[in-house]
């Protein structure tokens, strides 16, 4: 099975590039299946089902929706084999922008709009920097100016990754995704795998749900900023 | 990684890009350390400083192999001569076949004709990313005759196309000099800030009120943005095929903006409503329902009427010209009336 990770900041339009590139494998004949991973709640698993694609939805709620990801991933994959399936895409919400669980030898599609802003590529972090394909999105409501700039930064950000222009809603740059998509590895387990970058680490007590303010409870991980004199 | 990169200093690899410099200033290398190598330097990271690059410390070396590897690369592409763009028929909006098989040559100029809503910006939209049957239109699109593979669109690195789309607006938070410095830099222009002077001139010339380069984007007029996305176009693009959507939309001097635009190496393809733009191409595209119904070639006839045409809009013009001024129209010259 053929295993794709799809990443990205939300509104990004995520889900409809993985409904455009998926619907068109469904179309000759591939089995499909879907993982939708939110933090408090999604409708997308509507848009999916008329979409015809199987999808099943995991809300990580009070958890790092990202470590949430990690620690059910595996599963998925099981999920995905029982049901026989030719692709399984999984889909996250990349919510902190720093990190997404690009796991080593498993195809890693990070999702960026051209409204987020020229210099928004050099501000996300390993979600952007290690993903092998980036699809950009909205390029029909700026410039071509803008676009290419875009672009550019995203090369800069990251000069490994496949770029990929893609239309929403038209499906404009489908093809080319799909045939990416194509060369994914297949993957059966990733027990004993590795992320490609570790995730924060914030062990302290508002991990477990501490909710007061104050020195008192700053332990554990804690990380201060430095004042220094403003700069002029 | 490669040794020899391994072994420039800091200074050094700064120097050979803007974009290699921004990554060096950015992890606070180049105010710290210019006279280390790269190799020692990265040896030199602790975890606190990986973390702000978003990288291990291997992926710190081999990031910057690929970026200067992307980079030189990119300068060094020799622009794929192009001899013909070819479009092939898809659909119309009813799905019935369309019967389209066109080959345009550097120097023609294409019109496209047809009412709103019956797919001129879908025609240019096809072009502009090399649709494969895999557009709305299903059309198909060749370079030099054949489909590109993605490793000589890659090789294009999106240079082969320059568009203006009825697009009007710039969303960027950026003033006018940074961000066509940032658009020269991208397109590895060999003198950015005289480039920056020369798009910004130019724009002025098109616009009636004039800007500067400090001036946010978001500032500028309709008409002013058009200009500048005129001018820009005109300007950094060495792309061989231009795409014009309803220049006559902008609120400025369409006819001295194609002078800009149009040159004699390239194929143009200009959508239009507005009669002289639809008489001066080679060939006129007819669009209806969604595919192209006609591709005419204009008569003598027409040429001729081009040039009358011309005298009557150079007249109104005069006009246009009188009523911003507060001036009044009570009598119409005679040229508008004459045969």
């Amino acid at each position: 099975m053929r295993v794709t990770t799809v990443a990205g900041p939300p509104s990004v339009g995520k889900t409809s590039v993985v409904v455009k590139t998926a619907t068109r494998f469904a179309a000759q004949g591939h089995k499909v299946g879907i993982v939708k991973f939110d933090s408090l709640s999604t409708t997308d698993d509507r848009v999916y089902q008329q979409a015809g694609l199987p999808v099943v939805v995991g809300l990580s709620g009070n958890v790092c929706p990202d470590h949430y990801f990690v620690s059910n991933i595996d599963d998925c994959l099981r999920w995905g084999i029982a049901q026989d399936y030719d692709f399984l895409i999984a889909e996250s919400a990349g919510l902190c922008n720093r990190c997404s669980p690009h796991v080593q030898g498993v195809q890693a599609i990070c999702v960026v709009d051209n409204l987020s802003g020229i210099h928004t590529p050099r501000k996300i972090g390993p979600m952007l920097k290690l993903a092998d394909v980036v699809v950009i999105t909205k390029g029909d409501i700026v410039s071509q100016a803008e676009r290419e700039v875009f672009a550019y930064n995203v090369r800069l950000a990251n000069p490994r990754a496949q770029i990929v222009a893609f239309h929403g809603i038209t499906g404009q740059g489908a093809a080319d995704l799909a045939a990416h998509m194509l060369t994914a590895p297949s993957v059966d387990t990733l027990e004993g795998r590795r992320l490609r970058f570790s995730m924060p680490s914030a062990v302290c007590p508002y991990c477990i749900g501490e909710t007061a303010i104050g020195r008192d409870h700053q332990r554990g991980n804690v990380r201060k900023m430095c004042f220094g004199e403003p700069a002029r | 990684m490669t040794a020899r990169l391994f072994s420039l200093t800091i200074g050094e690899l700064a120097q050979r890009h803007p974009a290699v410099a921004e990554f060096l200033a950015g992890a606070r290398a180049l105010e710290a350390k210019p006279d280390i190598a790269l190799g020692d330097w990265i040896d030199t990271l602790d975890d606190d400083q990986l973390g702000h690059l978003g990288m291990d410390r291997d992926g710190v070396a081999s990031h910057l192999d690929a970026l200067v590897g992307r980079l030189d690369g990119v300068r060094r592409a020799a622009e794929l001569p192009l001899q013909s763009l070819t479009l092939q028929g898809g659909v119309d909006k009813a799905g019935r076949l369309e019967r389209l098989d066109l080959t345009l040559v550097p120097g023609d100029v294409a019109c496209i004709v047809g009412p709103t809503g019956s797919g001129k910006s879908r025609l240019l939209a096809d072009i502009e990313c090399l649709a494969q049957g895999d557009t709305p239109s299903q059309r198909r699109v060749l370079v030099n005759g054949r489909v590109l593979d993605r490793a000589e669109r890659a090789a294009f690195g999106g240079r082969l196309i320059a568009q203006l789309s009825q697009n009007m607006n710039f969303v960027v938070d950026l003033s006018v000099g940074e961000f066509v410095a940032m658009h020269a830099n991208c397109r590895m222009v060999s003198r950015p800030d005289q480039a920056v002077a020369e798009v910004i001139a130019c724009a002025n010339e098109l616009a009636g009120e004039t800007f500067g380069d400090d001036v946010p984007l978001t500032q500028l007029s309709g008409g002013q943005t058009r200009a500048l996305m005129i001018a820009d176009t005109a300007v950094l693009s060495s792309s061989p095929v231009v795409l014009i959507d309803e220049i006559e939309n902008a609120g400025i001097d369409r006819r001295r903006a194609l002078d800009l635009l149009i040159a004699r190496e390239k194929i143009t393809l200009i959508s239009t409503h507005d009669p002289i733009l639809a008489l001066m191409g080679d060939r006129r595209i007819v669009i209806g329902g969604g595919a192209v119904v006609d591709v005419i070639a204009p008569s003598a006839a027409e040429k001729a009427n081009l040039q009358a045409l011309g005298r009557i809009d150079d007249e109104l013009a005069q006009l246009r010209h009188r009523l911003r001024r507060g001036e009044r129209i009570d009598v119409l010259p005679d040229a508008l009336f004459s045969q």
